[in-house]
C-alpha cells in the first residue's frame, strides 16, 4: 500500500514521466547477462510459490498463513510490503528536491510507529485472534464500525495496488520501451500465480526476497556516487547548507518542505504516521502471520531497523544527484531536465543506467520491478483476506465452511488483480483520478488512527463513538480539504474547493493539517459520543481487546535483547541519534 | 520451507552469473560507466558470498 505520507510526492510520480512522454530522456539498454538475471527472479518467485502450495490447503493458511512464521521474515515482509518503486523513486526524488529532509520520511515518519504497534498494540491485535484491522473493530466496537473499515480499506488497497501496477507498467514503458498493456498484464500474471498457488505465506516469502533483490541491487549505487561526488565531504562541499539538515531550518515554515517542526511531529511523525503503520492491514497482516506473540510484536521492531537506514541507499544517492547536476564536469552525471525544470523523479533510474555496466544494471531493474510486485502483491493479499472473512463472511451473517471461504479466497484473488488492473487504466486515463484516489487514502487513516488509539487505550470508547467518530470525522477531512490551498494551486482537485480559505506553503504542509484536522474531530467525537452514551461492551466481553483488559505477554526462554519492550527502546535510541547526527 | 534456502541458491546463482560475466568482460568499455571499476566481478563476489552464507545456514538448521 502507497504509505500515505508520500501522497503528495507521489502525485507526481506518474504524472512526470508521462509528461516526460515525448522528451528524449534516458534509455536503458539491456543485453541477454541482464534478462538472464530477469529470468531468473521471476521463476523464483513463481517456485516459491508452487512449493509452498501444499502449506495452503485451507482458508486458514491460504489467506493468514495460519500463524506459522518465524519473526525475522514477518519483520523483513512487514516493510517490504510498503517498500514499493513508487518509494524508492520517490525517496530518491525527494532527497534530491529537499535533501536529508527527506529522513524524516523514515526516522519520524515510520519509526516510531512501528516500535509503538509492536510494543503496544500487538498484544490486542494479535491475541484477540482477529483475522483482520476490520475484524478487530467488529469485535471492539460493531458491525457498522467494521463495515466502514472494510469497505473503505477494500477500495483503497485495490486503488493502491493498480496505481502501483500503473506506475511500473509506465516506467518500464518509459525507461525499456516496453509496451505498457504487456507490462501490467505479465506482471499481473506472475503476481497472480505466486499468490494463488502459495497464498498469503507465497506472498511473505517472495516479499523477503524482494527485500533482498532491492538492498543489493541499489545499494552499490549509493558507494558509486559517493565516489564520483568526492565523498561524504565532497556532497557537503557542493549541496552547500540548505540539503544538509534535518531539523536546523524547522523554526519557521522557511525550510525546503515548508512545514515547521510541531508540523513534522505532530503532523507526519504521529497522525499521518501512525494512521498509516498501525492501522493499515496489508502491513499488520504481515505481522498476524507470526508463529507467536513474540514474534508478532518483534516483528514491526525488526522491520525498523533496516527501514532506518534505508536512506542511504534511497535518499543519499538523490542528493548525490543534485550535487553532480549543480557541479556539472565533462561527462558527470545529471538529473534529466524539462522546460519546467529538473525532472527530480528520474533521480534514481537515470543514475542507475549511468554508473552501472550490464550485469549490475539487470540486478537494478529486476530489483525496482521486484519492489513494485512485493507491494501488489501485499496489496492483494490483504483484499482477499478483508473480502472473504470481513465482506463475504461478516455480512453474510452466517459462518461460512473453510471450503467455501478457501475458494471465496482464490476467487478474490483473481477478483483483485482484475480490479487492480482495471484501476491502473482509471489512473493512466486521468492524473485527476490519481490524485483523487491518493487523497482518499489520507482522508481516511487518520481518523482511523483515532479510532484504534480510543478504542485499543480506553475501555469506554464504544461502538456509537466509533462509528460516528469515524464517519464524521472522514467527512472534516474532506472538508478541510475543500477550504485549504496550497499556494500556486488552482482550486480544484488540489483542495480549496469550497473556498480556499487557508493557504499553505506547500502541499505537504496542507495535507499534515488535513490529517490533523480528521484525527482531532475524530477522537473529538468517539470520546464525547462515547461519554455521552452507555457502554455498548462489558469488561468481559473487552478481555484481551482493551490495553488494560489484556493479560501482560511473558515469553519463556528468549534473550533480555529479544524483548519487545527492550528492542523498540533501542530502535528509538537509535533512531533519536541518527536525527541528532544530522540535525 | 526455510526460506533461507531459495535465497541462499538465487543469491549465488546471481554471483556466479556476475562474477562470470565480470571475468568475461574484464578490462571492458562498459566499465567507464562505473568509474573504471568492475563493479560485476566485486558485486558478484558479495553476492555470492551472501547467497552461501544463507544457503549452509537453511542447511545447518535443517540437519539440528
Amino acid at each position: 500500500m502507497i504509505d500515505t505520507c508520500l501522497q503528495p510526492l507521489l502525485a507526481s510520480v506518474s504524472g512526470s514521466t508521462g509528461a516526460l512522454a515525448g522528451e528524449n530522456a534516458i534509455k536503458i539498454n539491456l543485453n541477454f547477462i541482464d534478462f538472464s538475471i530477469l529470468f531468473v527472479y521471476l521463476a523464483f518467485v513463481i517456485g516459491i510459490g508452487f512449493a509452498l502450495k501444499k502449506y495452503s490447503k485451507s482458508a486458514e493458511d491460504f489467506l493468514l498463513s495460519g500463524r506459522s512464521i518465524p519473526g525475522w521474515i514477518t519483520g523483513l515482509a512487514f516493510i517490504s510490503a510498503n517498500l514499493g518503486a513508487q518509494e524508492l523513486i520517490g525517496m530518491a526524488a525527494s532527497g534530491a528536491e529537499y535533501g536529508i529532509m527527506t529522513s524524516h520520511y523514515y526516522w519520524v515518519g515510520a519509526i516510531p510507529a512501528m516500535v509503538f504497534l509492536g510494543i503496544f498494540m500487538m498484544p490486542m491485535y494479535y491475541g484477540s485472534k482477529a483475522k483482520s484491522v476490520p475484524d478487530y473493530l467488529k469485535m471492539r466496537y460493531d458491525e457498522r464500525t467494521r463495515v466502514f473499515n472494510s469497505v473503505s480499506f477494500a477500495f483503497m488497497t485495490i486503488a493502491s495496488s493498480g496505481i502501483s501496477m500503473h506506475a511500473l507498467a509506465q516506467l518500464l514503458n518509459f525507461l525499456l520501451g516496453w509496451d505498457y498493456n504487456i507490462c501490467l498484464f505479465a506482471t499481473s500474471a506472475i503476481v497472480l500465480a505466486y499468490v494463488l498457488k502459495g497464498g498469503l505465506s507465497s506472498a511473505i516469502y517472495n516479499e523477503v526476497l524482494q527485500f533482498f533483490m532491492i538492498v543489493l541491487g541499489i545499494a552499490p549505487l549509493a558507494y558509486l556516487g559517493l565516489k564520483a561526488v568526492g565523498g561524504w565531504e565532497g556532497l557537503v562541499a557542493k549541496l552547500g547548507e540548505s540539503h544538509m539538515h534535518s531539523w536546523a531550518e524547522t523554526g519557521t515554515m522557511d525550510n525546503p518542505l515548508g512545514v515547521p517542526w510541531y508540523g513534522i511531529i505532530f503532523g507526519l511523525g504521529f497522525v499521518l504516521s501512525f494512521g498509516y503503520w498501525c492501522t493499515n492491514f496489508a502491513e499488520v497482516q504481515r505481522a498476524l502471520a507470526a508463529n507467536s506473540m513474540g514474534a508478532a510484536r518483534r516483528t514491526p521492531i525488526i522491520g525498523a531497523v533496516p527501514k532506518m537506514l534505508f536512506p542511504a541507499i534511497v535518499i543519499l544517492p538523490g542528493m548525490i544527484g543534485l550535487a553532480l547536476t549543480q557541479n556539472p564536469t565533462a561527462g558527470s552525471y545529471a538529473i534529466p531536465s524539462t522546460a519546467e525544470g529538473l525532472n527530480y523523479n528520474l533521480v534514481l533510474p537515470s543514475m542507475l543506467n549511468h554508473y552501472f555496466p550490464n550485469g549490475l544494471l539487470g540486478l537494478a531493474m529486476t530489483a525496482l520491478m521486484a519492489s513494485f510486485m512485493s507491494g501488489m502483491a501485499a496489496n492483494v493479499t490483504a483484499f482477499n483476506t478483508v473480502w472473504t472473512y470481513d465482506l463475504y463472511q461478516g455480512l453474510s451473517g452466517g459462518r461460512k465452511t473453510d471450503k467455501q471461504l478457501l475458494t471465496m479466497g482464490k476467487y478474490a484473488t483473481i477478483g483483485g488483480i482484475l480490479l487492480s488492473i482495471g484501476f491502473a487504466y482509471i489512473a493512466r486515463s486521468s492524473m485527476n483520478i490519481m490524485s483523487l484516489l491518493q487523497l482518499v487514502f489520507g482522508f481516511v487513516n487518520a481518523p482511523l488512527f483515532a479510532t484504534f488509539l480510543l478504542g485499543m487505550f480506553t475501555k469506554r470508547s464504544n461502538s456509537v463513538g466509533s462509528f460516528w467518530g469515524l464517519l464524521i470525522g472522514t467527512a472534516s477531512a474532506v472538508a478541510f480539504h475543500g477550504i485549504s490551498l496550497a499556494k500556486g494551486m488552482t482550486p480544484g482537485i488540489k483542495g480549496g474547493w469550497i473556498t480556499p480559505y487557508f493557504e499553505f506553503p506547500k502541499e505537504m504542509s496542507q495535507a499534515f493539517w488535513v490529517a490533523i484536522v480528521a484525527f482531532v474531530v475524530t477522537f473529538i467525537l468517539n470520546a464525547g459520543l462515547s461519554l455521552a452514551t452507555k457502554r455498548t461492551k462489558t469488561d468481559a466481553e473487552l478481555g484481551g481487546l482493551v490495553y488494560s483488559l489484556t493479560p501482560k505477554h511473558h515469553e519463556e526462554g528468549g534473550s533480555w535483547i529479544g524483548r519487545p519492550a527492550v528492542c523498540g527502546t533501542l530502535v528509538l535510541l537509535a533512531v533519536i541519534i541518527l536525527n541528532i547526527i544530522f540535525w | 520451507m526455510d526460506l533461507r534456502l531459495p535465497i541462499g541458491i538465487i543469491f549465488t546463482i546471481y554471483g556466479i552469473l556476475l562474477t562470470g560475466y565480470g571475468i568475461f568482460t574484464r578490462g571492458s568499455a562498459i566499465y567507464q560507466k562505473s568509474l573504471g571499476i568492475n563493479v560485476n566481478i566485486i558485486w558478484g563476489a558479495v553476492l555470492l558470498v551472501f547467497g552461501l552464507v544463507m544457503y549452509i545456514l537453511a542447511k545447518r538448521s535443517e540437519k539440528s
